[in-house]
């Protein structure tokens, strides 16, 4: 680097390199993340949001009591669209909650310590999605209350679930993720929850938070055993993730159906869960700095950071789309050249284009560092690929299933009322879990924000 | 006040920074104590080997590989033996013991073993959950989760004497030496 100091060491590129804001010291992180939840008073703001969403989750359950009382045919569902919103939303659901993992598990193997002051919401962000995913396929079944029988029990009848199906694996990787995510942030905030027993004023307070510290007293040996638990389960998440969506998209590709029958699905599927979740993360990640003064912590750096790992997926999710497309015209096969054209001139090719619009043009913004650092467009755009990726899977569920092979069995889908009150309602309960947890646990690790404060400060001395 | 006194846990001397508390580690052990602890807001590098303890301190790994072999060998050869014997389903002739269609289910209950052996190995191994310690007991034992960092010289090593080791902390500059009491 003979090019002098000058441009490398400018205070704009150091300004945006910054992960933790300089003058932090530990007692001023624990301060600051521990007061959002013990002393700050309810705003205003909080009881808004907190009411709207409530009052969508409320929805949710409406509609939810509804379709047990009617049955599936209150949504537009029907033969040849069997599928609907209920998977759209359940791919979408389980998608956005892949980047809580991958910036939990993948970045801390790849130590970035950037992944430090968002990993404990986009985790918490991770349980929520999947809680949401996991009611779709759920009352889809029809039967919700015969769910159990998707799990192997000896059964009076003697019959067992099918181990060949990509639907009893999804069964099990979902379960799997859940439970896995569970346990990974819940190993993050064993330290976190003993410094709220500690600070906490009032009893009741203490004695919550005290009782899931386990009575953590951050002893060298239980941090040596600790770590090395953490780093496994880091390890262990990692090509869970990705086997996470590789199944689910194994739901599609197994089967014959045009557009879903391909061996491009499992990689395309992962980055494009993994594109939508980090847009899900700079969703949550730019309110939350800026209700509660985080900028210090979730610096320019993160978002530019998360901006570049989206403008990656997004590229290889582009490449996806493109090869789904060459393939088609390549293979010569005629079902799946008539579904490329029914993408582009069939009764959803505005779907398609708005999709194309949503995932492919608008993040191509993203090439310019101007628009990275600049706050309310990242917001922006991040709602836009949210839509794009919701719309992905829309197009691949309903237009492959309107018109396959016989004209004949073809048909058309057409979402009704409950379809999207459903569909809005897990917004509603997703966003209401948000809101309970940024006021109930520390949005941000507080022991690895202090770890950071050691390692920065000793890089200055 | 001639009330019973309560049984001495141990003592501890409190640290400004993680750099003081690694030479205070140091200097402990290397005066001979041999129960000793430290007690720190975010896990610091190198304390565990200034405290003296190795590698063989550490069996979450092993269990972790446990807990994987387990979930995972149940896995398969639980579908193994639900598709050959217990429900057998002939699907076009495909053959019963398919079991490239067996991996992703042993795939997940793999991690799902691991997982749960690692974490509730972890907690084992640390006699987690353990709701009273005698640490609580000092106030500014507070800080531990904070900013403070703890060094704990317990009363069962054979070397400790209360008044010697008291002044022996105070000049390795622990600030705050405090007895550490609990009722029995």
């Amino acid at each position: 680097m003979s090019a002098g100091d000058t441009p490398v060491n400018s205070p704009e590129i150091r300004r945006l390199a910054r992960v933790l804001e300089p003058g932090h010291s530990y007692e001023s992180v624990t301060d600051k993340i521990a007061s959002i939840v013990l002393t700050r008073p309810v705003s205003i703001g909080w009881l808004a949001g907190f009411s709207i969403a409530f009052t969508l989750m409320m929805v949710l359950m409406g509609s939810i009591a509804w379709l047990i009382t009617k049955g599936v045919g209150i949504w537009g569902i029907n033969i040849p669209i069997g599928w609907g919103f209920a998977i759209v939303n359940f791919v979408w659901w389980i998608g956005i909650g892949h980047a809580g993992t991958l910036i939990s598990a993948i970045l801390f193997l790849l130590n970035q310590q950037w992944r430090t002051s968002i990993n404990r919401f986009a985790e918490a962000m991770t349980l929520f999605a999947v809680a949401c995913a996991g009611i779709f396929p759920l009352i889809h079944t029809g039967r919700p209350w015969m769910a159990y029988y998707m799990f192997p029990y000896p059964s009076t009848m003697g019959i067992w679930p099918q181990f060949r199906s990509p639907l009893i694996w999804d069964v099990f990787a979902v379960s799997t993720y859940g439970t896995v995510s569970a346990l990974f942030w819940f190993v993050g905030l064993i330290p976190d929850l003993a410094t709220l027993r500690d600070r906490a004023t009032n009893k009741p307070a203490q004695i919550i938070y005290g009782m899931l510290a386990m009575g953590w007293r951050g002893s060298a040996r239980h941090w040596h055993r600790y770590q090395s638990a953490y780093l496994l389960l880091a390890g262990l998440a990692t090509p869970l993730v990705l086997s996470v969506h590789t199944v689910v998209s194994f739901d599609f590709s197994i089967a014959i159906v045009p557009g879903w029958h391909t061996t491009i699905f499992p990689p395309y599927f992962v980055a494009g869960a993994i594109y939508s979740g980090f847009a899900m993360v700079l969703t949550i990640a730019i309110p939350l700095r800026a209700a509660y003064d985080l900028e210090d912590f979730i610096t320019m750096r993160h978002l530019e950071n998360m901006a570049k790992v989206m403008l990656a997926t997004g590229l290889i999710v582009a490449y996806g789309y493109f090869f789904e497309f060459f393939m088609s015209l390549y293979s010569g096969n005629k079902f799946d050249m008539f579904l490329v054209q029914q993408r582009l001139h069939g009764p959803y090719s505005s779907y398609y284009f708005a999709l194309i619009i949503c995932n492919i043009l608008t993040p191509q913004l993203l090439w310019f560092q101007k628009v990275r650092t600049n706050v309310a467009a990242l917001f922006v755009m991040s709602l836009v690929i949210n839509v794009g990726m919701w719309l992905e899977r829309f197009v691949i569920v309903v237009i492959s299933l309107t018109r396959d092979f016989m004209p004949s069995a073809w048909g058309r889908y057409q979402p009704t009322f409950w379809d999207w009150s459903t569909f809005v309602g897990t917004l509603g309960l997703f966003v209401s879990l948000l809101f309970l947890f940024v006021r109930g646990l520390p949005a941000i690790s507080i022991a690895e924000m202090r770890e950071l404060v050691a390692h920065t400060s000793k890089d200055h001395e | 006040m001639n009330l019973p006194r309560p049984h001495l846990y141990g003592l501890l001397g409190e640290f400004d920074s993680p750099k003081q508390l690694m030479d205070a580690a140091k200097k402990v052990r290397e005066a001979g104590y041999k129960h000793i602890d430290a007690f720190v807001p975010f896990p610091v590098e190198g304390l565990s080997h200034a405290l003296g303890l190795g590698r063989k301190h550490d069996l979450v790994p092993l269990l972790t590989l446990a807990g994987g072999l387990g979930g995972g060998l149940t896995g398969f050869f639980f579908q193994l033996w639900v598709n050959m014997y217990a429900y057998p389903l002939n699907i076009a002739g495909r053959p019963l013991n398919s079991w490239p269609a067996f991996i992703p289910v042993t795939f997940e209950l793999t991690v799902l073993g691991a997982s749960t052996f690692a974490v509730f190995g972890m907690l084992a191994l640390n006699k987690l959950p353990q709701p009273h310690h005698p640490l609580f007991n000092v106030e500014r034992f507070k800080r531990a989760s904070n900013d403070g960092f703890f060094l704990c010289i317990e009363s069962h090593d054979p070397k400790f004497q209360l008044e010697e080791t008291a002044r022996f902390l105070q000049s390795i500059s622990a600030q705050h030496v405090t007895e550490v009491r609990d009722e029995d």
